[in-house]
């Protein structure tokens, strides 16, 4: 055959187009919805600690969620993200990692965080803006972020995250830090144009970066198949930039294990970017905002919990005789007990002082800000009433 | 000392900090061994590697996202956006990603080793997609220094600076100057402080402020004023975030008369900005009305610009009807 020397490309004589859906990407699935293991899957290497660390940080995540929407339902927070559904997408990945590769989390990846080992203490302090709050109380409920557990702090702007973790993975690998940068994200977001921006220069940089998708059905209320996208999902966007890529049932924990353990030595030891793409479903409202009811049926709902990653992952490690029945549900009480105990804690610890208002902008404040704040103190001085979160300490409170 | 133009000014800024640290990285639209459109960043890649200084794909939001991510992982990242006018895409990167960084997390993170170096201004020919004067946007984000240098040696100490502060730091460089403007300069490294206005000429009738390459047309301004017995006094700003207010209102206490010069458009511009605090800081003071000096409310036009320009002569008439008020 013929071929076009410059750009290396074979000629053809017939004007064909490839078909848009020429490229389908199956799933990787180890775990049947039955909690069964595929037959022919390679079950990848675990043993009992882990497992069970894996589990109980999922039911620890599934505890919080719902404790936490509670919480919000009753005023005692302002806002909730929950990631009800899509546990073993965060979590098992997260496992597959070492401590030092960077988090980038998009903001429904609290299972990611609580792995690393965020303390169910720091989780709350987060979720009542308290001074204790590593954010300072800055950010809405579930903007988590450590840098001792090298989770980068969540933003709310999509996609924002996916070419900074490209830039960060550059950063590692010239280092030579053997370490990876991890990236959450939605198919919602990744219609963005900072996702394509991402993906186009990790590729080309060739950076130790892992971007994941979690592909939940639906960006709010828009659902993805039909009206976020056309095509194959978000997998194919993979291959087009020149990238490793890999789909995965991403409610089924030992997948997204193994394949992000693969990718983890792809980017660490070969720097290759990849893109894993985790099908799931968000049981949960996009938040405490949203009403799901509005926009899908209870049937769909009902379909996909039969795909609970928690129940099959359960049913897994029971007939593996790692755990009973009865092991799950002291798990799951002694989570709740936590759970408790820390939100009656962390909803008693005050707001941050307000002298806190205008640290961080700069290194340090520079003198219009220090200006402003006086004049702000003067103010809360004159009207303490209209100001009952900072007007009682306002005054010898600690800085 | 070196007899150098603006651009040489800036590449011998870069060329410093990528010998000083290994963490530095160049890069940007065509900025790899090409050495960028305007060449600022010529040799650079030949010195120190194509990892050090290199060429991205051409995506703006990208090269802001990335320069983010690197900077927060503690690498300096300068990030060259090759117009000022191109810069939009990279909004969302800027405004909310490097502004907010360090204070959304609590100090957890940072993005202090971010410089975004970008050439901003007109009298190029350059239409209305090669000449708009940004600034204004920026100034309106906590969390940005944003600075612009007048000439050559400013320049060069400016960048220094500005590579090096633990803020993310906005470096607009007037590109009618780039190679218009020369002077001498150190041939080693050396550093200006970012948030210090500059008083540029003493004068004790009239206050002018201006910045970037608008300082140019003050001068020139101010030496007409000089002939018919006018005694300007002359400050560039360098920098509008945070910006050295004490300076200005210093100045207006001594001379009762202010003039404010930019290139950008008159409406919410950072003239205003400055017209405002000094009349809330000298009010009593003010022996005339504080004149803003600006750009029409249209876009940046082509056949027009002489028109349209910002020229001394405005500057100059403003200067005459303060005077007489």
């Amino acid at each position: 055959m013929a071929k076009d020397k410059q750009h290396q490309l074979e000629i053809v004589t017939e004007p064909k187009f490839i078909d848009g859906s020429a490229l389908k990407i199956p799933m990787l699935q180890i775990l049947k919805e039955d909690g069964t293991v595929q037959k022919g899957a390679q079950v990848p290497e675990l043993d009992k600690e882990l497992a069970l660390k894996m589990f109980d940080t999922m039911q620890f995540i599934r505890i919080l969620d719902e404790r936490m929407i509670a919480a919000q339902r009753q005023g005692r927070i302002s806002f909730y993200l929950s990631s009800l559904g899509e546990e073993a997408a965060s979590i098992g990945s997260a496992a597959a990692l070492d401590d030092g590769d960077m988090i980038m989390g998009q903001y429904r990846e609290q299972g990611a965080l609580a792995y690393r080992g965020f303390t169910v203490e720091q989780f709350m302090d987060q979720l009542f803006s308290n001074e204790r709050d590593l954010g300072k109380g800055r950010q809405m409920p579930v903007h988590y972020g450590s840098a001792e557990l090298n989770f980068m702090t969540i933003a709310s702007p999509l996609a924002t995250q996916i070419p900074q973790a490209t830039g960060y993975a550059f950063g590692q690998k010239m280092d030579k830090s053997g370490t990876c940068t991890i990236c959450y994200f939605g198919e919602g977001a990744a219609s963005e144009g900072d996702f394509h921006a991402a993906l186009n220069m990790a590729a080309v940089y060739k950076v130790p970066a892992i971007f994941f998708c979690r592909n939940n059905g639906y960006a709010i209320s828009t659902p993805s198949q039909g009206e976020q996208y056309a095509g194959d999902g978000i997998a194919p966007r993979g291959v087009a930039y020149g990238m490793k890529t890999i789909r995965v049932d991403g409610n089924d924990i030992l997948a997204v294990y193994q394949a992000t353990q693969m990718a983890r030595k792809l980017a660490v030891e070969d720097n290759e970017p990849v893109l894993i793409e985790g099908m799931s479903y968000r049981m949960a409202g996009h938040s405490t905002s949203d009403d799901p009811t509005g926009y899908r049926t209870r049937d769909e709902e009902d379909a996909w919990r039969a795909k609970d990653p928690l129940a099959r992952f359960q049913t897994y490690l029971i007939k593996k005789k790692w755990l009973t029945e009865k092991d799950a549900e002291e798990i799951f009480a002694e989570k709740k007990a936590a759970v408790l105990a820390a939100l009656k804690k962390a909803e008693k610890v005050p707001a941050p002082h307000i002298d806190e208002l205008i640290n961080d902008v700069y290194d340090t404040p520079p003198q219009q800000l220090k200006e402003q704040l006086e004049q702000l103190k003067a103010h809360i001085r004159k009207y303490p009433e209209a100001y009952p979160k900072t007007a009682s300490r306002i005054d010898g409170g600690e800085k | 000392m070196a007899k150098m133009n603006l651009l040489q000014a800036i590449n011998s800024a870069l060329d410093i900090a990528m010998a000083k640290s290994e963490k530095v990285y160049s890069f940007g639209e065509d900025t790899g061994s090409f050495g960028g459109v305007f060449r600022a960043t010529s040799g650079l890649t030949e010195k120190y590697g194509r990892h050090r200084n290199f060429n991205t794909p051409l995506v703006e939001q990208g090269i802001l996202g990335f320069a983010n991510g690197l900077a927060s992982q503690g690498s300096y990242a300068i990030a060259e956006i090759q117009f000022g006018d191109y810069i939009f895409p990279a909004f969302d990167q800027i405004v909310n990603e490097s502004a907010k960084f360090r204070y959304r997390s609590g100090n957890e993170f940072n993005v202090g080793g971010l410089t975004i170096r970008t050439p901003y201004g007109g009298g190029i020919a350059g239409g209305h997609y090669h000449s708009q004067s940004p600034e204004a946007y920026f100034a309106h984000t906590p969390g940005l220094k944003i600075v612009m240098p007048r000439n050559p040696y400013m320049a060069k100490g400016l960048l220094l600076s500005a590579i090096f502060d633990p803020n993310p730091v906005l470096f607009m460089e007037p590109k009618r100057l780039y190679r218009a403007s020369t002077g001498e300069v150190p041939e080693e490294e050396y550093s200006l402080e970012l948030g210090k206005a500059d008083v540029v000429r003493e004068g004790k009738d009239l206050t002018i402020v201006a910045w970037g390459a608008q300082v140019e047309m003050a001068e020139k301004a101010a030496d007409k004023a000089a002939e018919d017995g006018i005694d300007c006094e002359i400050i560039d700003l360098v920098s509008l975030l945070p910006w050295d207010a004490e300076t200005v209102a210093k100045s207006v206490m001594k001379t009762g008369r202010l003039v404010v010069t930019q290139e950008a458009p008159l409406t919410s511009g950072f003239a205003s900005e400055v017209a405002a605090t000094v009349q809330d800081k000298c009010f009593l003071y003010l022996e005339s009305p504080i004149a803003r000096v600006c750009g029409l409310d249209t876009p940046y036009p082509l056949c027009h610009e002489k028109e349209y320009f910002v020229d001394h002569l405005k500057v100059y008439e403003a200067i005459k009807a303060s005077m007489t008020y």
